[in-house]
């Protein structure tokens, strides 16, 4: 079965969703990403969408739970890239997505959990 | 061919010119003081009337839906195309044709008086006859208006969702008029897709030209507004008028979480400071 690929970057993970997502690889990469964040101490999520063009409640969901379960476990998350029509769906279908932090591009994603992940920390100093 | 109307059409054929005659008579007196059509366009539309009904009703039953009456249906579409266009209103369209009853029987009072009963079973069969030509005439009237209604919405769509860049990696959309589903779905789709285009980081919705929000319309607005939020966009609602806000509370409906400002260069502004600002999400 294939996957998505998780990659790190320093203390983020990156996660850019390139295939048409079907429920099993939701499932696996919630698996997958739960347990590299994990093993790594990751404190950043990026999850880019940008390549996603068709989605369901049950992919809405997804998206919600993954960023509640990595902010559980101590790591920002951000999705990036999401397409109009993909934003519009969501809406209609009343998934508005409440605890996710989002931005225009993987670029501005980036730099907004570099600035978060700073903040906490000279905040924990 | 035993439609029935033979006779009259027979009757109509030989005294054309007689009858287009008494017709003018009688419609030149309410025309008189309209100034859309003049005499001499009246006086043709008429003739030319005229000339297809006998021609048709020569030709064929008195089924006006039949193939033989064909010319005479265009000539009434066009006619009530025309009229449309020089904006009378359906009940003087119609009254044109049915105007041509009190001269028709008139010519049959006269021409058929030796048969009684002829006159009464032709005023039958051409008032029917008639009567469906000028029920053909208001149909055809109300959907050229409706034509002419939908074209005008489709171009008050294209105007009303003008997406301005008012500076770099600011958008605005100013909209006017009352918000509904399908405007609010294609200012929400030319938005995002804006945003996409563009790059921008902060669209302002200013509702300066909206004359009434209800909860319908703030819903529409909360949508547009979470749409922006997914895609990684901040969203600014401004131009809210004193009655607005005082509605918008009364109503109870719950902006909390949405950015409103009271003007577009307040909007602006704060705008221009997220976006110079070293962190996005300040």
């Amino acid at each position: 079965m294939d996957r998505i690929p998780i990659l790190r970057m320093g203390d983020c993970l990156l996660v850019t969703i390139q295939v048409d997502m079907h429920d099993h690889l939701a499932l696996a990469l919630q698996d997958d990403l739960t347990s590299k964040i994990h093993a790594s101490g990751a404190k950043g999520v990026l999850i880019d969408i940008s390549a996603l063009e068709i989605v369901d409640s049950f992919m809405g969901r997804m998206i919600a739970n993954i960023s509640a379960m990595a902010s559980i476990l101590d790591a920002r998350t951000i999705v990036v890239g999401m397409r109009p029509a993909v934003a519009i769906t969501l809406v209609e279908l009343g998934l508005e997505l409440p605890g996710v932090q989002t931005a225009l591009d993987v670029e501005r994603g980036m730099q907004l959990l570099r600035s978060s992940i700073d903040r906490s920390r000279a905040n924990a100093r | 061919m035993t439609s029935g109307i033979e006779v009259g059409a027979r009757t109509i054929r030989a005294h054309q010119d007689e009858l287009l005659k008494t017709w003018l008579g009688q419609l030149q007196a309410p025309d008189a003081a309209d100034r859309r059509s003049t005499a001499a366009e009246v006086e043709r539309e008429a003739g030319d009337f005229l000339r297809l009904l006998s021609d048709c009703a020569v030709a064929d039953g008195a089924d006006v839906g039949g193939e033989s009456w064909a010319p005479l249906r265009a000539f009434l579409d066009d006619f009530s195309r025309r009229r449309v266009a020089k904006g009378y209103s359906a009940e003087l369209t119609a009254t044109f044709i049915f105007s041509f009853k009190q001269a028709l029987f008139e010519l049959f009072q006269r021409r058929l008086a030796a048969d009684p009963a002829a006159v009464a079973e032709q005023m039958w069969a051409w008032t029917k006859l008639v009567d469906s030509l000028g029920l053909h005439t208001v149909s055809t009237f109300q959907k050229s208006r409706e034509a002419v209604i939908a074209r005008q919405q489709a171009d008050l769509l294209e105007l009303s969702t003008p997406v301005i860049k008012l500076w770099e990696g600011v958008l605005a959309l100013p909209m006017i008029g009352t918000l509904d589903s399908s405007r609010t779905q294609i200012v929400m789709e030319t938005l995002l897709q804006r945003i996409v285009d563009t790059g921008s980081s902060v669209a302002i919705l200013d509702i300066t030209g909206v004359p009434t929000v209800d909860t319908l319309v703030a819903q529409h607005l909360m949508k547009t507004v979470t749409a922006i939020r997914l895609m990684g966009a901040d969203c600014i609602i401004s131009g809210i008028r004193p009655q607005i806000a005082q509605t918008i509370v009364h109503l109870g409906i719950d902006l909390t979480g949405i950015t409103t400002k009271a003007n577009l260069a307040d909007a602006l502004a704060s705008a221009m400071q997220r976006t110079s600002g070293a962190s996005p999400s300040a």
